[in-house]
């Protein structure tokens, strides 16, 4: 990276774009392959507002005759509402925990030193390399004699902590200046205010990227919720989803109204923090 | 990855430990003291979380391996019998023969695809921003939402494909109730997912390639195919390798869309080794078995990063 910063790229003054017939066929490509990316979308969508949807009838490209019967039959013979709630109160524990573990273990690994310490970093990444289906069978069988099956606490615990968001806050402190610490360290500040004042405060963008990546592996997780979850009014969405396709084969339109429910917040939160999720996963790819 | 691990040995530069001044010696102790439950106070949220749910569960994991157990009565000590019986069983080979086709497929068409849309994107294109938000946004989809769309899609009776597929006087294939066409179509549905992924990722790397170096080339007479092949490629070799060995990784592990698409089924076609320790432990009840598949699992994903990683100073070029 180094490299790159001592020869100075040309300064762009955004795309200019020379119409050559090239650069037409580009664009024409590249926009019939963003309409092929975005189609399931519009599909879903449509399916949802298309009432009977099922084994029968040719699909058409528009809802004949619109209606949100479905969205109203999924809160009405689901427990639909509780089912989005279930997964927002997980996500947004899971996020808030992640914040606060992964923050507080970056300060270490950043900031305070110890014998070991490497060793103890090592440890936390190789955590990432585990597969969780490796541990499903012993935390089924650990939470349940915990009685923690089919509860919240059993879904949020293996979650708290996650070895991704240390290293990305790990990486964002070592960016910030140690002469900040030691100017608070001079007028008196311990480890806890410089954490809390100093460090935190300079971070922020790296703690946004964080809480984006916990809550969208948190609102889209399926495997643990699927095993530990089980009775209907403790399920999260992703779990009840697959179930509905399940329950009802046939009925497209349901299953697609719910998949819109499940996709509306995630693309709230992407138009709202498109520039850190991008970032954010650019980053994992160059450190 | 190797990023990751190489981090992991190297220690950052940090201040050294908090400077005592002119403390009297006495007073050192308990100073120590201090900052020793400093730094547990700051490492516990996260230790205990890791070490219960994770390393604990790991180990775990290998104990329960080593004996037959239906969750419910208390499990048998039955030593290596579950490894044994998994390697002489046709049918292990069968189901990470299944996952391997599921990689082969999927790799070479997010990587391919997700290069040239990045390529594109690289250039100057109007509405570059809004074509790079349309390809990611399955990336932030779920993968049941994913698998549940595309099930629809690729609906043999009534799917939009098919129908399309029709119109053409083509008669579409059954898709995932047909066993040859189901693997093609969870392969289809992924490739859609992760593609903007991968686009993001290559994307970042072609953007911090400097320019000059493309100029010099043109200066030498390279045409736009050295170009890319004798600069662009051998530069991109980083971001290429961290793609692979995370969708390697993922790709061992595919689970999500395959329970959402087709189960496994039809006639076992797509069962991948994820959904049978699934099955294994909550169908069947072989929580031992589930555990021994879950252990060879793990030792053949670190096989496969660890020679990677290996390989890697053969054709990753850091610049």
């Amino acid at each position: 990276m180094a490299e790159t910063t001592l020869t100075r790229p040309r300064p762009r003054t955004g795309p200019r774009t020379r119409w050559s017939a090239r650069s037409i066929i580009l664009h024409v490509v590249i926009a019939l392959g963003a309409l092929a990316m975005f189609f399931p979308f519009y599909w879903t969508l449509i399916t949802s507002l298309s009432p009977g949807t099922g084994l029968s009838g040719t699909p058409s490209f528009y809802p004949a005759n619109p209606s949100i019967d479905a969205y109203l039959r999924l809160f009405t013979d689901v427990p639909f509402a509780r089912v989005v709630g279930n997964s927002l109160l997980l996500a947004v524990i899971t996020t808030l925990a992640q914040l606060f573990t992964s923050a507080t273990a970056a300060y270490v690994f950043s900031r305070l030193p110890f014998p070991g310490r490497g060793v103890v970093f090592g440890i936390y990444l190789a955590t990432m390399m585990i597969p969780l289906q490796v541990l499903v069978v012993p935390l089924f069988a650990q939470l349940r004699t915990w009685g923690l099956v089919d509860t919240y606490f059993g879904a949020v615990l293996p979650t708290l902590a996650a070895a991704f968001g240390v290293f990305l806050l790990r990486q964002a402190m070592n960016q910030v200046p140690i002469q900040l610490d030691e100017a608070a360290s001079l007028d008196g500040a311990g480890h806890f205010r410089i954490f809390w004042g100093v460090i935190l405060p300079n971070i922020r963008p790296a703690l946004a990227t964080l809480a984006v990546f916990a809550f969208m592996g948190s609102w889209n997780s399926f495997l643990w919720p699927l095993v530990v979850l089980r009775s209907p009014e403790v399920q999260t969405l992703p779990v009840a989803l697959a179930g509905l396709q399940g329950q009802y084969t046939t009925q497209w339109d349901i299953v697609m109204a719910g998949s819109v429910i499940s996709i509306l917040p995630m693309l709230a939160l992407y138009l709202f923090a498109q520039k850190y999720i991008i970032q954010g996963v650019a980053n994992t790819g160059l450190k | 990855m190797t990023g990751l691990l190489s981090q992991a040995t190297a220690t950052p530069p940090v201040d050294g430990p908090p400077a005592l001044g002119p403390a009297v010696s006495r007073r050192r102790g308990s100073r120590r003291l201090r900052y020793a439950l400093t730094v547990l106070v700051f490492l516990l949220p996260s230790a205990v979380p890791l070490t219960l749910f994770v390393l604990v569960p790991m180990v775990a994991a290998a104990g329960i391996s080593l004996t037959e157990w239906n969750l419910l009565r208390p499990a048998e000590w039955v030593g290596f019998d579950n490894y044994v019986r998994l390697l002489t069983n046709p049918e292990t080979a069968a189901i990470f023969w299944h996952t391997l086709y599921y990689i082969l497929g999927y790799l070479p068409l997010v990587y391919v695809g997700g290069l040239l849309i990045a390529l594109a994107l690289n250039t100057a294109l109007r509405g570059r921003t809004l074509f790079r938000g349309i390809y990611f946004l399955p990336v932030i989809t779920s993968w049941i939402v994913v698998a549940l769309v595309w099930r629809w899609l690729l609906n043999p009776s009534n799917g939009v494909v098919n129908t399309v597929l029709g119109f053409f006087g083509i008669d579409g294939p059954g898709w995932w109730t047909d066993p040859a066409w189901a693997m093609p179509s969870i392969i289809l549905a992924s490739a859609w997912k992760d593609i903007g992924f991968v686009m993001v990722i290559l994307l970042a790397g072609l953007q911090a390639i400097d320019p000059e170096l493309l100029d010099a080339a043109r200066v030498d007479g390279a045409g736009p195919w050295r170009r890319f092949f004798s600069v662009t490629l051998p530069l991109l070799s980083p971001a290429t390798f961290f793609v692979l060995v995370i969708s390697l990784i993922n790709g061992f592990q595919v689970f999500d869309q395959v329970y959402a698409m087709t189960g496994g089924g039809p006639g076992g076609a797509t069962q991948v080794v994820v959904q049978q320790i699934y099955d294994l432990t909550f169908r069947y009840g072989r929580a031992g078995e589930a555990s021994a598949l879950s252990w060879m699992l793990f030792i053949v994903i670190l096989a496969v990063t660890v020679i990677q990683i290996r390989g890697q100073r053969r054709w990753v070029n850091y610049g």
